[in-house]
């Protein structure tokens, strides 16, 4: 590596000391925690669309944690947070349109 | 040939746009368009699931437990894989290497029980044309016109935890790389060996054991053209691949399995 990637490493790692292993351990145990009340809910009984909507929120949520501290994104500069996380959005925003007709059908048809 | 040595100008870059160095951001494009592979994916499993009436739920309570556990391997593996970043930032090249194989551990273990729920589904019925029938096994009742009649699920279903299960197979080789380096081939050839010994020729892994074959050769390709040692700035970029496999599984899993569970 030249210079400046070597100087860039430095720096991803110096940001990586200041973090304490219990922040770890916190997102570890969150993302158990929802997991378990995903499980749960399933049992419950309810709406298809009201469970799936939950389920994908909770997803959305570990995803989330996920992203933002396992894969560090959360210290990155601010550009390339924007442009990760806008680029790969505006393409699922642009599957969802794409499908959106049929895709609106489970209101009505269900989820069995 | 460097820039440095063309313009006679030594090392002298532009700073990098995103304030990281290139191999990360390499690794973030990469998965940027992966995400949009299993986005794919998942549509197209959602699609059908939503527009096919009589959508099997194959998933009874034994499957739900046993994805629940898959998905806290994959959520420890994570945990585990952190903290070989961390250890290798620190310069603790004991505490990366032990940290990064009890991350290849539980990516194991996943890979296990994927395999176990893949070969029930098809000892079940549920299956693909492509896979061998198993000799002296009749298909549950409920299941037995799934495939004809729905041939959607197991479409779906097997090429989207397919493609997760290979991801997560070669994420383990990817890891046993870095761990290891050219002392994981051999280990990665006897693992070929056994996998391909130990699962009957109906089984669509007695093939798929083929896989663990091409990464060894090409894994013993790289480390012979480039042998190195690997830094901290590779364990984070490893580390970025093996979370994206488990960020993917968080939508599976509840999309897949919990959404078709058998409720009775």
């Amino acid at each position: 590596m030249d210079t400046i990637q070597v100087a860039l490493a430095e720096r991803a790692a110096e940001q990586q000391r200041h973090h304490g292993k219990a922040l770890f351990f916190w997102v570890w145990g969150a993302l158990l925690v929802m997991t378990a009340v995903e499980v749960i809910l399933t049992y419950q009984n309810m709406q298809p669309g009201k469970m799936l909507t939950i389920l994908l929120g909770l997803s959305f949520v570990k995803a989330a944690l996920i992203i933002g501290y396992f894969m560090h994104l959360k210290y990155e500069v601010s550009r390339m947070k924007w442009l990760t996380m806008c680029s790969v959005v505006a393409c699922l925003i642009l599957m969802t349109i794409f499908f959106f007709p049929d895709a609106f059908r489970i209101l009505y048809l269900g989820v069995k | 040939m460097a820039d440095s040595a063309v313009h006679d100008i030594p090392s002298v870059y532009e700073p990098s746009l995103f304030g990281t160095y290139s191999k990360k951001i390499g690794m973030w494009l990469f998965l940027l368009s992966d995400s949009l592979t299993f986005g794919a994916l998942l549509y197209a499993y959602s699609y059908g699931r939503i527009s096919t009436a009589g959508w099997p739920t194959p998933f009874h309570s034994g499957s739900i437990v046993n994805a629940t556990i898959m998905t806290a391997f994959l959520l420890t593996s994570s945990l585990t894989m952190v903290l070989a970043v961390r250890a290798s930032v620190h310069g603790d090249a004991k505490g990366q290497r032990l940290w990064l194989l009890a991350t290849m551990l539980c990516g194991a273990g996943f890979i296990i029980l994927h395999g176990r729920e893949w070969s029930n589904l098809i000892a079940e019925g549920l299956t693909l044309p492509m896979f061998p029938k198993v000799p002296g096994h009749e298909a549950a009742s409920e299941f037995r016109n799934v495939s004809k009649v729905v041939p959607q699920f197991g479409a779906t279903f097997f090429t989207l935890t397919g493609m997760h299960m290979l991801h997560v197979t070669l994420g383990v080789i990817y890891l046993g790389v870095v761990a290891l380096r050219r002392t994981f081939i051999p280990v990665l050839l006897g693992l070929w060996l056994v996998a391909w010994l130990a699962t009957p020729a109906y089984s669509p892994f007695h093939y798929g054991a083929h896989v663990l074959l091409i990464a060894a050769i090409v894994c013993g390709i790289i480390l012979w053209l480039k042998p190195k040692v690997y830094d901290s700035s590779d364990v984070e970029v490893a580390g970025l691949y093996w979370h994206f496999v488990d960020l993917v599984w968080m939508f599976i899993f509840p999309l897949v399995y919990l959404m078709s569970a058998k409720i009775l």
